[in-house]
């Protein structure tokens, strides 16, 4: 209980304080969170909408694997990116392994099939007549899509709030891509799992609470933007 | 699409955040020094202040990839560092018997330790000798916690295992696969025996009720060396940079740092004169 109260107090100080270090991972896990889920929305917000409003032969499969794609285990994709952008991998050329740039893409790869699952559950939950009547008006099968897309926003929001929620709380993708390394690839997962292993219970129980207000924010910030 | 982001509000300040957000990532950083090493170095604390004299003498920014020594050596062999400081001399010989590492240098040393309970259920503490003291343990069938990571410590512990002659096997005897620091906890929690470095027990001391049993045999002496890779085998790596940093860790000024490097008073790492 001792260090429950400890943590609470070193979390405080170390906000106030604003610890170089600590804002630094902070900026990284933000950083690489936000990059990832722009290319997970601009391909899963499409992959989503795809699926839930066309019916084409091999979709009900696509569907699964996607399903399947959303329990996918970290430390499998970091695993697979890291085989193939190792020196010896074939994408070893752009040396980007202990990189920021390779944490991004292993995370979208994490985001994309969330926000593509919770698109394609918002636009099947949508009113039905709302494609019909946009061609019907005229509109291109494209825009009857975006339209289709504006009336379930709040739906689409909520998928990429669940992806952020899946790549700021991930360690094994930042871990083994990024390397750990201190003001480069420390993300705020990586950098409690560092503490942790040093024993500094109490700092690193301190960051982890730094990380869920970091959440809070995010998500109250989205929510203002939904009241809109 | 455009004017679809212009007309929502929300969407522009969406855009205009991330952007703020992505500007930082475009800043263009110094070169790159990729140094592969142990948790042992990293986690003492003794890299914060040995790579900084460094990094401003050659306008470069080391970056710290702190792994068990086996798969420091394996990320040197592929060519994903430019240089590795590790703990397991036999290892780093054949590093470079195999031509993936050159200009190996001697750093630095501590030493292993056997911790336990106070209460020592095996009875090492009146032993010298520690492949003795590894049979003890086997006899009792004491709880004993291997780093089981390929790490130099756990070299070195399946080295010891070897030299008692015994196979370490059965319900006493747990391969955690962590850090050093994991280990001494997992230890400390089932009130069992571990091989540790020196150094991590120092900054574990406080937290844990196990004691240093057993100290001082030769077989625990822990030398670290440090090794570029060789630009033979990867052409991509810094090798000139590399060298540079095998050259100051075996400096003076290296020396010195490492020398007045302690914690609670003690030093963790020694070098020769």
């Amino acid at each position: 209980m001792q260090y429950l109260i400890d943590s609470l107090g070193t979390a405080l100080v170390l906000i106030f304080s604003l610890d170089s270090d600590v804002l630094s991972t902070v900026q990284i896990s933000v950083v690489t969170s936000c990059c990832s889920l722009v290319i997970a929305a601009l391909l899963g917000i499409p992959l989503g909408t795809l699926l839930g409003s066309y019916r084409f032969f091999g979709r009900r499969v696509c569907i699964t694997l996607l399903n399947t794609m959303m329990a996918l285990p970290t430390v499998v994709v970091g695993l697979l990116i890291f085989g193939l952008f190792s020196r010896q991998g074939p994408f070893g050329t752009f040396g980007l392994l202990f990189t920021p740039m390779l944490i991004i893409i292993g995370q979208a790869v994490l985001a994309t099939p969330i926000v593509a699952n919770y698109t394609l559950a918002a636009v099947k939950g949508a009113d039905k007549r709302i494609l019909p009547t946009a061609l019907t008006l005229g509109a291109s099968p494209l825009q009857a899509r975006l339209q289709l897309l504006r009336q379930v926003r709040f739906g689409v929001m909520a998928a990429v709030i669940a992806a952020f929620g899946r790549v700021i709380a991930e360690v094994g993708v930042a871990m083994m891509l990024g390397g750990n390394i201190r003001g480069y690839t420390r993300t705020m997962t990586t950098a409690v799992a560092l503490e942790t292993s040093k024993g500094e219970f109490a700092f690193a129980m301190a960051l982890g609470l730094i990380l869920m207000l970091l959440a809070l924010l995010v998500n109250l910030f989205l929510n203002l933007l939904q009241q809109k | 699409m455009p004017c679809l982001i212009l007309k929502n509000s929300y969407a522009t300040r969406l855009l205009l955040l991330l952007l703020i957000i992505l500007m930082p990532l475009c800043a263009t950083a110094a070169e790159r020094l990729r140094l592969a090493t142990t948790t042992s170095t990293d986690n003492s604390g003794l890299l914060e202040l040995l790579l900084p004299p460094f990094e401003q003498a050659y306008h470069c920014e080391v970056d710290v990839i702190a792994v068990g020594t086996g798969r420091a050596l394996r990320l040197g062999e592929k060519g994903d560092v430019d240089v590795v400081l590790v703990h397991a001399r036999e290892k780093e010989d054949a590093f470079i018997a195999a031509g993936y590492g050159v200009e190996r240098r001697d750093v630095m040393y501590n030493d292993f330790v056997l911790i336990g309970p106070a209460a020592d259920p095996a009875q090492v503490a009146e032993l010298k000798d520690v492949a003795a003291a590894f049979g003890a343990i086997m006899q009792a069938e004491t709880v004993f916690v291997s780093r089981g990571d390929e790490s130099g410590t756990h070299f070195r512990e399946m080295q010891l295992w070897q030299a008692a002659g015994v196979e370490p096997q059965g319900p006493w005897y747990l391969e955690a696969g962590r850090g050093m620091g994991e280990v001494l906890i997992m230890a400390d929690e089932s009130r069992g025996y571990a091989l540790t470095d020196r150094g991590t027990y120092l900054a574990f001391k406080d937290k844990i009720a196990l004691k240093v049993l057993l100290s001082g045999d030769s077989r625990l002496f822990n030398p670290y060396g440090v090794m570029a890779v060789n630009p033979a085998k990867h052409p991509h790596v810094k090798s000139e940079l590399a060298s540079a940093f095998c050259e100051y860790l075996a400096s003076d000024q290296a020396k010195a740092i490492i020398r007045s490097f302690r914690k609670g008073g003690e030093p963790l790492f020694y070098v020769e004169d």
